[in-house]
């Protein structure tokens, strides 16, 4: 036994060495995953770095009065005004009409499909209204000044070949599939017996869905709602292609109007040196669609939690 | 009250009847309406663009001409940036999953990281834009290169590769953890060997939808100042360049000016002439075939893996 006893010390040191140096690479692997992990995070303090940082110095130059009150928005021209509103009109307008369109349509296809489609249906039309989310927005773009502009003009001849109106609709068909999958996601989670509990008062499907399953998933309704929002709102290409880039004050969707995310890329096309007030008014433009995507989003989030029904 | 008779009943149980089925034919309706949409825009472009569908479109460069023109420089560019993406992406948004659902231990600085990756997902493209003009292309000076577009369009996925690897990796039971520990793995040879293959084929539908939606995004890439004009191609590497006795590196492409397929349609369609609405209509009609095959392959695989998945 006593003969041995050197080598057994040598096999144990050996071991715990081994183990010592797992120990460290598995700290190792762990840090690098959270270094991963927290990329996200730097990303979100990236964004507002550079947009507070750049905007501080848009703001020396321009008062925040004058930004948030002017009727004009010429900020390349020698007569420059800074009126923000010019292009948060143009927004509000197009993302109004939008959600005339998506929020119906969305609805209407989200009790469809949870409430009186059969598994067939579904399996069909899931992955169509999956494809028609990931069409790519130039292409609505495209859709919307080339196709639907023309088809609207047949209608109202008065129809300029730019217009809020036609670039909304189409930006309504884009946010439909957003909405409708999150909403019937939201229904299909309210628990059947409530729905048989409402059949064997004698309840029609249709009076079932609309008095029973729709109150009761309401909080996850008003979050896909308050997504569509936000994908209106940030929506740029098809503002960009079809609803023309003129800054116009207006509340019209008939009229041509720039919005704030057509006006960055307006910017961004031509060639605004670094530095220059005009390069800066992006990065204010673009604090301003943040803080209105936030603000619809904490809104969102307050109404979930006001409304959730807990089965 | 009073009581009604069967007639009555009869006539009252017929009229709820009657509104499901009308319900029934609106939701048929707008989901018919989004698949019209797709079929509309799918012919639209086919029959507008068939004429430019033939091997020259992809082999000539943009030209002032519209009959000249082809996407030799928009595809590569896209295939390129592409490349870059996911070679960023997919190791940072696996990596993170992995962290969030296997390492981290339910704190603050966890919350934070759940809570950041929700609303980073709900920012708007062209904000990410913006923050890749201040940090990629001025701070780090990587200009308006490959590179920049590359990460940028990475950060703007990683929520959705995060998402969709955490969403495989909870679906493995913990018998395989367990069983895996159990003979003396380390928790990150159980990432190794058990977690990160069993989850592999969720984590590339995410990837997948990841790419194709980065594919056609168009806002960013032309905050940071891609160019919408480019006869040339970034340079292959070891090739020859313009100085005498000096050939490209392995990595000079990274750093090359470029353009996007749907910069390219952008470019297109913003044009007066109508002569190049033609290629716009094949360009983004071979957009669509690359955006809808991806899709595609990404619902057929989630498809295989609900169907071939036994614990």
């Amino acid at each position: 036994m006593s003969a041995n006893n050197a080598s057994d010390l040598h096999q144990v040191s050996d071991r715990l060495a081994h183990n010592a140096m797992r120990h460290f690479s598995e700290r190792l692997i762990e840090a690098l995953l959270f270094a991963a992990a927290a990329v996200s995070v730097l990303t979100t303090v990236g964004i507002v770095y550079v947009l507070v940082s750049e905007s501080i110095q848009f703001f020396q130059h321009v008062s925040i009065v004058d930004f948030l009150t002017d009727t004009q928005w010429t900020p390349l021209f020698d007569d420059a005004h800074y009126g923000i509103m010019v292009l948060i009109s143009g927004t509000l307008v197009s993302s109004g009409v939008a959600l005339l369109v998506a929020i119906p349509m969305g609805t209407v296809i989200a009790i469809y499909l949870s409430e009186f489609a059969n598994g067939k249906v579904r399996e069909v039309a899931k992955p169509v209204l999956e494809l028609l989310g990931g069409i790519p927005t130039i292409v609505f773009g495209y859709f919307a000044l080339l196709i639907v502009t023309p088809l609207l003009q047949k209608v109202l001849p008065e129809l300029p070949g730019f217009s809020l109106l036609s670039a909304g609709l189409v930006m309504g068909i884009m946010i439909v599939p957003y909405i409708a999958s999150l909403s019937e996601d939201a229904m299909r989670a309210v628990p059947m017996s409530m729905r048989e509990g409402s059949y064997a008062m004698g309840a029609t499907k249709l009076y079932t869905a609309i008095h029973v399953v729709v109150p009761a998933a309401i909080s996850g309704l008003a979050a896909s709602y308050i997504l569509g929002i936000s994908r209106a709102v940030g929506e740029t290409m098809i503002l960009a292609v079809a609803a023309g880039m003129q800054p116009n004050l207006t509340w019209n969707p008939m009229e041509p109007a720039a919005t704030i995310t057509s006006y960055i890329v307006q910017v961004a096309l031509g060639d605004l040196p670094h530095g220059s007030i005009g390069y800066q008014t992006i990065f204010a433009a673009g604090l301003t669609l943040l803080l209105v995507t936030l603000a619809f989003n904490i809104a969102g989030q307050w109404l979930r939690r006001r409304y959730r029904e807990a089965y | 009250m009073q009581p009604m008779t069967t007639e009555q009943i009869r006539v009252l149980i017929a009229r709820g009847k009657l509104k499901d089925t009308i319900f029934q034919a609106i939701g048929i309706i707008c989901l018919a309406v989004g698949l019209l949409v797709i079929f509309l825009l799918v012919s639209d472009m086919l029959m507008r663009g068939l004429d430019r569908l033939n091997l020259a479109f992809f082999t000539e460069f943009a030209s002032r001409r519209a009959s000249q023109s082809g996407i030799l420089s928009a595809w590569v560019g896209t295939v390129l940036v592409m490349f870059v993406t996911a070679l960023a992406a997919v190791p940072l948004g696996v990596a993170a999953g992995i962290y969030l659902e296997e390492y981290a231990k339910r704190n603050w600085i966890t919350d934070i990281i759940e809570i950041n990756i929700t609303n980073l997902a709900a920012v708007p493209s062209i904000v990410y834009g913006l923050l890749s003009l201040g940090i990629f292309v001025y701070a780090f000076g990587f200009g308006q290169s490959i590179l920049s577009a590359g990460l940028t369009l990475a950060l703007l996925i990683l929520p959705i590769v995060i998402v969709s690897t955490r969403e495989a990796i909870r679906a493995i039971p913990a018998m395989i953890r367990e069983g895996s520990m159990a003979v003396g793995a380390t928790r990150w040879q159980t990432c190794r060997y058990h977690i990160i293959p069993y989850a592999m084929p969720g984590i590339l539908t995410g990837v997948i939808i990841g790419l194709a939606r980065a594919i056609g995004e168009t806002a960013p890439i032309i905050t940071i100042g891609a160019l919408t004009f480019i006869a040339f191609l970034p340079p292959v590497p070891f090739s020859a360049t313009g100085v005498e006795g000096v050939s490209a590196g392995l990595f000079d492409w990274v750093m090359s000016p470029f353009t996007v397929m749907p910069i390219q349609i952008f470019n297109w369609t913003s044009r007066p002439d109508p002569a190049f609405e033609v290629n716009a209509a094949a360009a983004g009609f071979v957009l669509m075939g690359m955006v809808l095959s991806m899709n595609a392959i990404a619902i057929y695989l989630r498809y295989r893996m609900r169907k071939n998945i036994k614990w």
